[in-house]
């Protein structure tokens, strides 16, 4: 069982709202590590064995819930789906993710981020009538919005942009590639109109197209798309109004 | 005192599907302990089994058919009239479904796509890729941020509140704030999952630990068919991350050391797409027999996906390919996937009828949390999130006839004295004691996993009593390292704990009664199914002087006598 097992540092920043006059530190927690642990895993092993007092958030620890998100060796990334082995050092730095208030260690308050998913109405808008049975969509239609459906609302993209840190009443690339999940979707019927709610510094035009999300995203999803996609609809709409050719329906 | 008209305890599909059904009228309080996006039902992967007959092969497909193949799944110890109203339904819940957004894979001509299934007669399983709860999930939330349903995320119940056969509400634990809330309501729901992670080795989120059951049992809701532990056959070597059974609907092989296809021993006709626990059983005695590849994680067999090649396994198994790739470092386009049996999940738990109702007045149970039954001794795969939206909704339906049929007041002080007893339990976990509760917890798990495994007997099953018992007294010693009540994890973890070891007791006691073998349930020394003693549910109740009490009950039998459950 012993094969190469190695002894890792954890130093893991440690912080209480609760106790605001007392500074955030780092506690160094020495783990031994076999191949195949992840990081949550050795989470989960010092706040059972070590420190009772640690907090960190996990569920599914299957890189599929999104709740264990954080900042690991400077980089945002899903604990859970972090090889500790597979780390270049010894040492392994743990820290919240950024653009959130801190609640307790590695907890941050994720209401602003459930705030700006909210306001983009993420659910699918219809105004005809539902058929009986489904509403056909071919294959390929469906695959369009593959991308953005594979989205776990981890917050890593969020945790990672830049924009964000300056104009915290930026949409951010969650929201904006939700959106686009159902702008794109051929079922949904919102009006292109919908648009104009994103039609400003703090919405579409806020992204600074560095990419920092798309690094960011454990599940492949490429925000930056999201939000060009939406950037080139909003355009076209605007053209059209100009033309006088009304509020049309995505097609 | 903080009072709504509903409480519903889970933000997973069950929950959330109550909750939409309930938020129109009523004044709604959906509390999760997580928030509802990280509930387990996302973790699901194959797919929701309805007999729309989209599939080609599939066009003679009814619900009538999905029932039968449901209850003979079941080792026919489930409830005909409530499998009935859930196969009736499944078509419409998913209509409903794909016309709230769900983004399901599709058929050429449009329609939802249809793959095979274990124990199923024709290929009925509708699926998103391999992210069918991952996409049913965010589409339930996002109706219920369209409807406006008010959630409460990171609050853990910590007791139902019961008097009289009356519930009242609930108690729970802000984690933001660290405060202990009595919460009023005319009705609750329970939708908290299954008690996957008392067992060493699970699929399941961490989070699913059957706490709810341990609740409800506590205020006087009988367990029902706790036993009834579902082994699923691929779960990856070490992590025991989910290998969905849609591996197998798409054709994947199962192989053992010597190179065989060795389900051919065993079942030669369905092969690799019999019922789990007939799988599960077969990888266990190929284990058992020298047949089993070996590493330093343990003994496994392997999935082989190699034969579908990269075009079907990228575009219909690509969540299985990243998770493979992610935490076994194999690709399962160019290698088998390692793969070994273990808890999957619960058939049993809170005792409900096919209306979602309990024997306490005002309290519902819905999901995984709950034991209809639809699924008796075996659960057919793509049957589970089926039954969590169905009774999800079936239970809005009751509750609003509760709620409708006249005027109820749930009593304050009966919700104050359960917040006592939960400010006192963890004052008792703050000041005595001196053990980790982890390590408790571990020795409980541990002990599941070695005695009341895939394969039981009458002296493994009577050590393993012994040992729970032994946790029981050990729980007494727990003390945490703080006693803060703000996010401290290890405190609702402590309190948590409670509930497993009764969870884990009865399941325990309830295989070592029942001396026949039924679905999941399998006893080395009682090898057949016997119907005269043994066709009823198992219920154990709290009795007068607080020790568990075993009785029985007939299931519902409509239209479909047993008959020996062949593949």
């Amino acid at each position: 069982m012993t094969e190469a097992s190695d002894i890792y540092t954890f130093e893991i920043l440690r912080y209480d709202a609760k106790t605001p006059e007392v500074e955030p530190a780092f506690s160094s927690y020495r783990v031994r590590v076999i191949p195949g642990l992840t990081v949550l895993t050795v989470l989960n092993r010092i706040r059972d064995e070590l420190d009772g007092t640690l907090a960190f958030r996990s569920s599914c620890r299957a890189a599929t819930c999104g709740s264990c998100a954080m900042i690991i060796n400077g980089k945002p990334g899903l604990a859970c789906r972090t090889q500790v082995a597979g780390a270049e050092k010894r040492t392994v730095v743990l820290e919240p993710l950024p653009n959130f208030e801190i609640i307790k260690d590695l907890v941050v308050d994720m209401a602003p981020f459930w705030e700006t998913y909210e306001r983009i109405k993420p659910y699918l808008v219809r105004k005809s009538a539902d058929p009986e049975k489904e509403i056909f969509q071919s294959e390929d239609d469906r695959q369009r919005i593959d991308q953005f459906v594979n989205c776990v609302l981890c917050a890593c993209c969020y945790g990672a942009c830049e924009v964000l840190r300056r104009e915290p009443d930026y949409l951010g690339p969650a929201a904006l590639a939700k959106l686009q999940r159902f702008m794109l979707d051929s079922r949904d019927e919102r009006p292109d109109a919908f648009l104009r709610s994103v039609d400003s510094q703090t919405g579409v035009w806020g992204c600074d197209t560095l990419f920092r999300c798309i690094d960011a995203c454990p599940k492949e999803v490429r925000p930056t798309d999201g939000i060009v996609g939406l950037r080139k609809k909003l355009v076209k709409y605007r053209l059209k109004r100009l033309f006088g050719m009304g509020d049309g329906h995505e097609s | 005192m903080v009072q709504h008209d509903v409480i519903i305890v889970g933000g997973g599909l069950a929950g959330l599907r109550a909750a939409v059904g309930l938020c129109d009228k009523y004044d709604v309080a959906l509390v999760s302990k997580v928030h509802p996006v990280r509930s387990h039902s996302i973790a699901a992967q194959g797919g929701i089994n309805a007999a729309l007959a989209n599939n080609p092969n599939g066009k003679d497909d009814t619900w009538e058919k999905h029932t039968f193949d449901t209850i003979k799944g079941s080792d026919y110890l489930a409830d005909q009239d409530a499998v009935e109203i859930m196969c009736k339904e499944a078509i419409k819940v998913v209509y409903e479904m794909e016309h709230w957004g769900c983004p399901f894979s599709r058929f050429p001509d449009g329609t939802i796509a249809q793959r095979p299934f274990g124990g199923a007669g024709f290929p009925r399983t509708c699926f998103s890729a391999d992210l069918t709860g991952h996409v049913l999930l965010n589409t339930l939330y996002e109706r219920a941020v369209a409807r406006g349903v008010k959630v409460y995320y990171e609050y853990v119940a910590t007791a139902l509140a019961a008097e009289e056969g009356v519930c009242h509400g609930v108690v729970l634990i802000d984690q933001v704030k660290g405060e202990v809330i009595p919460m009023l309501a005319k009705a609750t729901l329970f939708a908290t999952g299954g008690y996957g992670r008392v067992y060493f080795h699970s699929t399941n989120a961490l989070i699913n630990n059957g706490s709810g059951i341990g609740m409800a049992y506590a205020a006087g809701v009988p367990m029902k068919d706790m036993e009834f532990v579902q082994f699923h056959p691929t779960t990856l070597l070490g992590t025991n991350i989910l290998m969905s059974e849609a591996c197998r609907g798409e054709g994947a092989y199962l192989i053992n050391n010597k190179g065989e296809r060795f389900m051919e021993r065993y079942v030669p006709k369905a092969m690799e797409l019999a019922p789990r626990d007939i799988v599960s059983r077969s990888i266990q005695t190929e284990i058992e027999i020298g047949n089993a590849f070996e590493n330093e994680l343990g003994k496994y067999v392997h999935l082989d996906l190699r034969h579908l090649g990269a075009k079907k396994i990228l575009e219909r198994l690509p969540g299985i390919r990243r998770i493979s790739i992610d935490f076994a470092g194999v690709d399962p386009i160019d290698q088998p996937i390692p793969i070994m049996p273990c808890q999957h999940y619960s058939m049993g738990g809170i005792d409900t009828n096919a209306s979602g109702e309990t024997v306490l007045k005002g309290f519902y149970a819905a999901g995984e949390c709950a034991c209809v039954s639809v699924h008796g001794g075996n659960r057919l795969g793509g049957n589970s999130l089926l039954d969590t939206i169905v009774f999800g909704k079936i239970c809005a339906g009751s509750i609003d006839a509760y709620l409708s049929a006249g005027a109820i007041t749930p009593r304050e002080a009966a919700v104050s004295r359960k917040k006592e007893e939960t400010a006192k339990k963890i004052r008792r976990l703050s000041d005595e004691g001196r053990e980790k509760p982890f390590a408790v917890l571990e020795e409980l798990r541990k002990t599941m996993d070695e005695y009341v495994g895939i394969f039981r007997t009458r002296s493994e099953l009577e050590t393993g009593l012994q040992k729970v018992l032994a946790v029981k007294e050990r729980y007494k010693g727990v003390r945490l390292t703080s006693s803060a009540l703000h996010m401290n994890y290890e405190l609702i973890g402590a309190l948590e704990l409670e509930s497993m070891i009764d969870v884990a007791h009865a399941t325990t006691v309830g295989a070592l009664l029942r001396e026949e073998s039924r679905g999941a349930h399998f006893r080395r020394d009682f090898t057949k199914r016997n119907d005269e003693d043994w066709l009823k549910h198992t219920l154990a109740a709290k009795g007068p002087d607080g020790e568990l009490s075993i009785s029985y009950r007939p299931p519902v039998i409509t239209r479909y006598q047993p008959m020996e459950r062949t593949y």
